[in-house]
């Protein structure tokens, strides 16, 4: 299974992980449209991201959320029809909504975040 | 299939605007006329949608003397404006209305699957069918083209759970666009039978099946037969999440994500609706005595242990997105997966079952001295495929096992058929009976106000007793629980609209268990709420089951727990961010009181609704027989003590079950008096005329009907 990494202990908070995922997604520069959410207020930060455990897959109704064959959850946008209901489930609340955004969005271990992290805070790996 | 085609209408395609088409589909299967009708301001603002729709548009279809099977009888099929929307969990009703065969007056059932919110979508906020048709005929709304067409039906198999999938297969674009077809259909007992349901389809994706829901009351299924109908067929493969176009969608999704949230945390602990569904209440009624066993005798047996919700969590395949719309976390229509019935024409064939649910498992399980639950998913199985309402048949089944038991029947009467309590084999073969149309089937498939007529005219038994133990009321079945002990319950049931269905009120533990309504005040004051908070539902195409199947955390330390405020607050909320229009926990009420009295008058302009039609048989309010009675008599006698203060001892058992059932007769006659007072009714249960204008339901055609009566 392909799952993004993280390491808190490394993290220095400088959101440049949520930066880079949120403008290759939305072509926002926004931290609320991020798939991986730092936050500050601990110490270490505390890094949520998807560990692709999949409890979401089985409460979607439309079956947009599938396993691809390198294990990572992936969400059908023409076939989300917007109920939440994987928001609710999700056991590390890290599947993610947010104003303005009709469907669900989560981390899909592509390592874009990575290549910006400028400690190996976040690592994609093989699981 | 080979279809002939046999009329068609095509109409534009329009986005809703605020959850409502404004316009509805008339089709008359006799002369095929189709049309579309605009829907008033005047509609929506009295009748809102829904139940509300459906009986506005009847009204004006039936005569004050049409029949069942007359041609201007009709199905209305409507759904409301919250209706469709995939975010609040309960949000995919469909509401049935038509003059019932057992009542002869309106029966409204509330009914999951797609069929509502694809219909909804497909352009129209409610369907009117009417007339006759000569030669069977399927119903197609292409909501994708905008075009309805009625084309023959050839087709050998009725029963839904072949036919449903045939027809899904048939109109789906594709083998991978199933889910965006959806089928109303009912089964080969309902051409022969007045018990009948209505079976609303959605594909079930993972089970690569079609499911099925019912329109479970009052004989709609034989409605739709006699009007030579097989099927209503739609399509619509736009589903989005702004689809309904609420005006504020992000309140709407944020409100479902709350719910979603809560059920999620508090599901497992509370009623398990996620694991077992409606089945959870089984070892819970058993346990107060609630259960109704043997025909409504006992609420509790030691045998029903076998029907404890484990038995059924067994059977259920777990870990399921089993919701029958889309967005109800809930989840709450389980399956049995790979069932292989051990009966019928389908014996062997693995199938699919839904449920049983609470009703069900109650109804055609303890109610007949069944305690196995295969038996009862057997029974459900065939039930649904055929078309027939498990509720009544349960009542019906257990009325004649008790008249079996008391010699009323015997083998020569029921032409072999060996009804003994709890013997599953007869019970199924009624039902096959009903199926193929021959046998004692035919006059069980009746209903208990018929077979009481019979059995007293060709049998001589007892018109008294009958009326006694037969378990109807405007006849309607009871459904299943026991309201012995709650004489709010045993208004809830008997002075519902369309005959005795828990569906209006549910009281018993607010009365019986926990004492929260305990004078005459309380209890009207009960009864005029939770039937006009739960006709809401039915106007905005809602479930009433996560308004209190599911709580807050905090909800017992509100001031109104059994309201489940913060609820009633969600469907404040979503209404107005569905409509955009005003609303509050006032005007909710006001709304449905328009309707509900509505509804009440169109039953008294058929002939039924006032206090004569009130009346329960003795069995709802107290222990008919001597064996009844001393199965409690410590609770009876202490009751003669403690509210009577008649001292018990020295008296006949037949001596104390007269004073109980003089005191609980009266009671309840106290209980009507105050109900009808705080809703605005004459003593005899007419709506008055100042009522009606003071809540706005003083249209010209309603207050001509009350006139009448008053």
């Amino acid at each position: 299974m392909k799952v993004l990494k993280t390491y808190p202990d490394k993290c220095i908070g400088c959101h440049s992980c949520e930066s880079a995922c949120a403008n290759l997604y939305f072509k926002e520069d926004n931290a609320e449209k991020s798939c991986i959410v730092i936050s500050t207020d601990f110490s270490p930060p505390a890094m949520n991201v998807c560990n692709q455990c999949q409890t979401c897959v089985a409460a979607c109704p439309t079956m947009a959320l599938t396993v691809n064959n390198q294990g990572v959850v992936m969400l059908n946008k023409s076939l989300c029809i917007g109920c939440l209901m994987c928001v609710a489930v999700c056991p590390t609340d890290s599947m993610r909504t947010c104003l303005g955004v009709h469907s669900p969005f989560k981390c899909i271990a592509c390592g874009v975040c990575t290549k910006s992290c400028p400690t190996d805070a976040i690592k994609i790996v093989t699981e | 299939m080979n279809r002939k085609l046999l009329a068609e209408f095509k109409y534009d395609l329009a986005p809703i605007v605020r959850g409502y088409n404004r316009r509805t589909l008339y089709l008359n299967v006799g002369t095929r006329e189709i049309t579309s009708k605009p829907v008033s301001e005047m509609m929506i603002e009295k009748f809102v949608g829904g139940k509300g729709f459906d009986l506005y548009l009847m009204w004006q279809g039936v005569k004050d003397d049409t029949k069942w099977n007359n041609p201007e009888n009709e199905i209305c099929i409507s759904f409301g404006p919250l209706c469709g929307n995939t975010s609040y969990p309960g949000s995919g009703k469909s509401i049935v209305t038509t003059i019932s065969p057992l009542t002869g007056i309106p029966v409204d059932c509330n009914v999951g699957g797609h069929f509502g919110p694809y219909a909804k979508f497909s352009g129209w906020d409610a369907l009117e069918i009417q007339g006759k048709s000569a030669e069977e005929v399927i119903v197609y709304i292409d909501g994708d083209k905008g075009t309805v067409q009625i084309f023959t039906a050839p087709d050998e198999e009725i029963n839904s759970h072949i036919f449903a999938e045939e027809l899904i297969k048939e109109f789906a674009d594709s083998p991978d666009k199933l889910q965006f077809v959806s089928v109303v259909s009912t089964g080969t007992a309902a051409d022969h039978v007045n018990i009948t349901c209505l079976n609303f389809s959605f594909w079930d994706k993972r089970r690569k099946v079609a499911r099925l829901k019912q329109a479970g009351r009052g004989g709609t299924g034989t409605v739709f037969r006699d009007k030579g109908i097989k099927a209503l067929v739609v399509k619509y493969s736009g589903l989005k999440v702004d689809t309904n176009n609420p005006v504020d969608l992000l309140t709407l999704q944020q409100t479902g994500l709350k719910l979603h949230k809560e059920i999620e945390a508090g599901d497992a602990t509370q009623c398990r609706m996620h694991e077992v569904g409606t089945a959870h209440l089984m070892e819970v009624m058993n346990d107060y005595d609630l259960l109704p066993i043997r025909n409504f005798k006992y609420g509790q047996m030691p045998e029903a242990i076998g029907l404890h919700s484990r038995e059924f969590t067994a059977l259920f395949t777990q870990g399921m997105a089993d919701g029958c719309w889309y967005g109800c976390s809930l989840s709450c229509c389980k399956a049995v997966d790979n069932f292989k019935p051990r009966t019928g024409p389908y014996k062997g064939q693995p199938v699919v079952v839904d449920g049983p649910e609470y009703e069900t498992a109650a109804g055609c399980g303890s109610n007949i001295g069944i305690f196995d639950a295969k038996d009862v998913v057997e029974i459900n199985f065939y039930c649904d495929t055929y078309g027939v309402d498990t509720i009544s048949f349960g009542t019906s089944t257990a009325f004649v096992m008790e008249c079996f038991e008391n010699g009323i029947l015997d083998l020569a009467k029921t032409g072999g058929l060996d009804l003994s309590w709890g013997n599953a084999d007869a019970a199924l073969e009624l039902l096959h009976q009903m199926a193929r149309g021959e046998g004692f089937g035919l006059t069980v498939g009746k209903g208990v106000r018929a077979m009481k007529a019979i059995f007293a005219k060709e049998y001589g038994a007892d018109p008294a007793f009958l009326q006694d133990i037969g378990m109807e009321a405007k006849g309607l079945e009871y459904s299943q629980y026991m309201s012995k002990e709650s004489l709010a319950q045993q208004g809830g049931y008997t002075l519902a609209l369309k005959g005795p269905q828990h569906d209006e009120a549910w009281l018993i533990f607010m009365d019986m268990v926990n004492n929260h309504i305990p004078t005459f005040k309380d209890k009207a004051e009960a009864l005029h709420y939770f039937p006009m908070f739960r006709t809401w539902f039915g106007l905005q195409g809602l479930c009433k089951l996560p308004w209190n199947d599911i709580e807050p955390a905090n909800n017992a330390e509100t001031s109104e727990p059994a309201k489940v405020p913060e609820h009633v607050q969600n469907y404040v909320d979503i209404y107005k961010a569905i409509t955009g229009k005003p609303m509050d926990k006032i005007e909710m009420i006001l709304q449905s009181e328009r309707v509900y009295n509505f509804q009440k008058v169109f039953c008294m302009r058929m002939g039924k609704g006032r206090r004569i039609d009130d009346v329960p048989p003795y069995r709802a309010m107290g222990p008919v027989t001597e064996e009844e009675y001393l199965s409690r008599s410590e609770r009876y006698d202490g009751q003669l003590k403690a509210k009577l203060n008649i001292d018990p001892i020295g008296k006949t058992t037949a001596e104390k079950m007269k004073i109980t059932r003089d005191y609980r007769e009266d009671q309840y006659q106290q209980l009507m008096d105050a109900v009808y007072e705080r809703k605005g009714w004459t003593p005899e249960g007419v709506p008055t005329i100042e009522h009606l204008r003071k809540i706005g339901m003083d249209i010209p055609e309603v207050i001509e009907v009350v006139s009448r009566y008053l």
